[in-house]
């Protein structure tokens, strides 16, 4: 089975010469249609950096990125435009919303943006909204929104076209903890239900417990990979990575078939 | 696709939208009134001229074809008429006068140009209405339309001219017998006066006058049009102290003409620049603040085209909407402004001002559709740092 994204080897320089700085360096890894990995790490660890080239807003400096088998670094600008609007869904840490179109016309431009808005797209909009709770809040403007309401209204339009690859920059930010679980929770549901690609950069480790792979990046490279579900709910109850990997390999002992067939833990030193 | 964002966007923010139409509209009436004030100006000077039935216009010589001081006497009327290929040609005299107002009126009495023609004889205008002049009834006058309205007087009349006769004031009674259409020499309304009479009752100094009519003009009319330069040439050659000019020629000589038509002109194109600066100014200004969204917009997949598209879209309808409000506040102020104001609002000129004006707004904008264009998508991820 193809994986929905592929990362091979790819590395982002800025700068040139001594000032050249490796923000995200030779990272590899592979995401299948209903995966949700959270994306965790330092400031300036590269986070960023990475999910703008997964949602090919910026070109590698080295090696390339496949979504559903299509290569980036082969399309022109438009192309990649045009591909941006179909196959790829994000909210960004801020200004997610076009500030004269409603909550729902803001989801509804994604449908417009692929083929036009139909009686169905409409009901898919609308229902989305009111499975993140804003029911009632579907003809307000992104300025009469509590900031927690327009990063939920940012998720509904990052999947309503039904992309390849949902990317979200931290979409519980500007929500208290209470709030965020919830859409987390509600978007990891979704993200498995309709089977998409799902990254979602996180500071606030205690998230991860929705998601199926933590990628823990320091310096642009990519320094643990947990994958097994028990480490995965120590990580969220303890912020360790530590923790973590001893439970990891506590499993590992206990369950070796799995591990061999899904390595827990990479650590894979800087 | 840009159409609807375009329409979202302008209904959603009418308010800073309308604002900015508001500021166009007052650009327009500032282009409206300085474009008419320059017709009404221009007419205002040459439209005696303009309207003359000739081909050729005869001047005293070395006068730089000023009017004013232009002397032509009988003789040399006589001589142009004798040159083969002349129809027809009329001695024209100017000078001014004021006439007065009925006893009690409050108003100031109107100053006039009075305007001597032999009757009969090439010069003497078309009529509306009434009798032509007769040399056998001195007192009569011709009012053109426009002093006939003001005086409220119609034909059959008697109406009072005074002129200064050396120190004095002098009075005359005359009977309007005929209304011919407008014609202002520079700026007066014309009163049209039998050579022999406007002789006795222009404005002299004592004793002045020899009884020999001058007059200022001679307007001649050819048996060929086409021939205008080879009979130029004949009179010139066989008329002593004379000077040939066409229409054009000779309004541009009047003095001030030139120089109050520049400014004008000068003046329309000021206020277009103004307006290129201020659509440009207010749209750049208006992208910059829109650069985040405008990023977000293409990172979701909306491509160049329907951004720039979107950009220009709005600035058509805000310049359309400003534009007509302007012309639509102009043409009801034009109705309550006084006629002796010289603002003339011709189609021709109106148009091609509203056309200069919708077009200074893409022109304007078109900077910052290019701005709109060349936004980073990922400015969008950038802004959230
Ligand atoms: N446009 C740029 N030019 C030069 N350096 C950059 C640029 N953008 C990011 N960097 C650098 O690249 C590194 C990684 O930045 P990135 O934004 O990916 O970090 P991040 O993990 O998202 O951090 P945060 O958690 O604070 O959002 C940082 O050292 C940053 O300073
Ligand atoms: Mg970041």
């Amino acid at each position: 089975m193809t994986a929905a994204l592929n990362v091979e080897q790819v590395t982002k320089i800025y700068g040139h010469g001594s000032a050249a700085l490796r923000a995200v360096d030779s990272v590899s890894l592979a995401i299948q249609p209903g995966e949700f990995v959270a994306l965790v790490g330092p400031s300036g660890s590269g986070k960023t950096t990475l999910l703008a080239m997964l949602a090919a807003l910026l070109t590698p400096s080295e090696g390339r990125i496949l979504i559903d088998g299509d290569d980036l670094s082969r399309m022109s600008e438009k192309e990649r435009t045009v591909f941006r609007g179909r196959k790829i869904g994000f909210t960004f840490q801020a200004n997610n919303l076009l500030p004269f179109l409603t909550a729902l016309e803001n989801v509804e431009l994604m449908l417009r943006l692929n083929g036009g808005l139909d009686a169905e797209g409409k009901l898919r909009a609308r229902a989305l909204l009111e499975r993140l709770g804003l029911g009632d809040r579907l003809n307000n403007l992104p300025s009469q929104l509590s900031g927690g309401q327009q990063q939920r209204v940012a998720i509904a339009r990052a999947l309503v076209h039904n992309p390849a690859v949902v990317l979200a920059d931290e979409p519980t930010a500007s929500l208290d903890t209470e709030r965020a679980f919830q859409v987390v929770e509600t978007f990891a549901s979704l993200i498995h239900e309709q089977g998409r690609a799902g990254i979602m950069v996180t500071h606030d480790l205690r998230m991860v417990k929705y998601v199926d792979r933590v990628i823990h990046m320091v310096d642009g490279v990519i320094r643990d990979e947990v994958r097994i579900p028990q480490a995965i709910e120590t990580l969220a109850k303890t912020s360790s990575f530590e923790a973590a990997r001893s439970e990891a390999e506590a499993q590992q002992v206990s369950i070796p078939t799995f591990a061999a067939r899904a390595p827990a833990l990479v650590a894979s030193g800087a | 696709m840009a159409f609807y964002l375009a329409i979202k966007e302008f209904w959603r923010a009418r308010g800073r939208f309308l604002l900015f139409s508001l500021v166009i509209a007052l650009i327009t009436m500032l282009v409206l009134l300085v474009a008419a004030l320059g017709t009404g100006l221009a007419d205002a000077n040459r439209q005696f001229i303009d309207k003359l039935d000739a081909d050729l216009l005869v001047v005293q010589e070395d006068n730089d074809l000023v009017l004013t001081t232009s002397r032509l006497d009988r003789q040399t009327l006589n001589g142009v008429r004798r040159i083969n290929g002349v129809e027809a040609a009329g001695l024209i005299a100017f000078s001014n006068g004021s006439v007065l107002l009925p006893a009690g009126s409050e108003a100031e009495d109107i100053d006039v140009s009075l305007v001597g023609i032999e009757p009969g004889q090439l010069g003497a205008p078309e009529l509306l209405a009434g009798q032509p002049l007769r040399d056998r009834y001195a007192d009569q006058v011709l009012l053109d339309e426009r002093l006939a309205a003001d005086l409220a007087v119609s034909i059959g009349d008697r109406i009072t001219l005074r002129t200064v006769q050396g120190a004095e004031q002098e009075s005359f009674e005359l009977t309007v017998s005929g209304i011919t259409e407008e014609r202002a020499y520079f700026f007066a309304p014309s009163v049209y006066l039998p050579l022999y009479t406007w002789e006795k009752v222009r404005p002299q100094a004592v004793g002045g006058g020899d009884g020999q009519p001058i007059g200022n003009l001679i307007v001649v009319t050819l048996t060929d049009p086409s021939q205008t330069e080879l009979i130029s040439a004949r009179v010139l050659e066989l008329v002593d102290g004379v000077e040939v000019a066409d229409k054009e020629t000779l309004v541009r000589a009047q003095p001030g003409y030139t120089a109050q038509q520049t400014t004008v002109e000068a003046q329309r194109g000021f206020a277009l620049v103004i307006g290129v600066l201020v659509v440009g100014g207010f749209f750049q200004i208006q992208t910059l603040q829109k650069l985040p969204q405008i990023g977000m917009l293409k990172a979701i997949g909306i491509a160049n085209r329907t951004v720039a598209l979107s950009t220009l879209a709005q600035i058509v309808i805000v310049t359309a909407v400003g534009v007509a409000l302007g012309t639509a506040v102009t043409l009801l102020m034009a109705l309550g402004i006084p006629p002796v104001v010289p603002l003339r609002f011709t189609p021709p000129n109106m148009l091609a001002a509203i056309a200069a004006l919708m077009l200074i707004g893409p022109i304007g904008g078109m900077v910052s559709v290019r701005l709109a264009v060349r936004i980073e998508p990922l400015s969008a991820i950038a802004q959230g740092k």
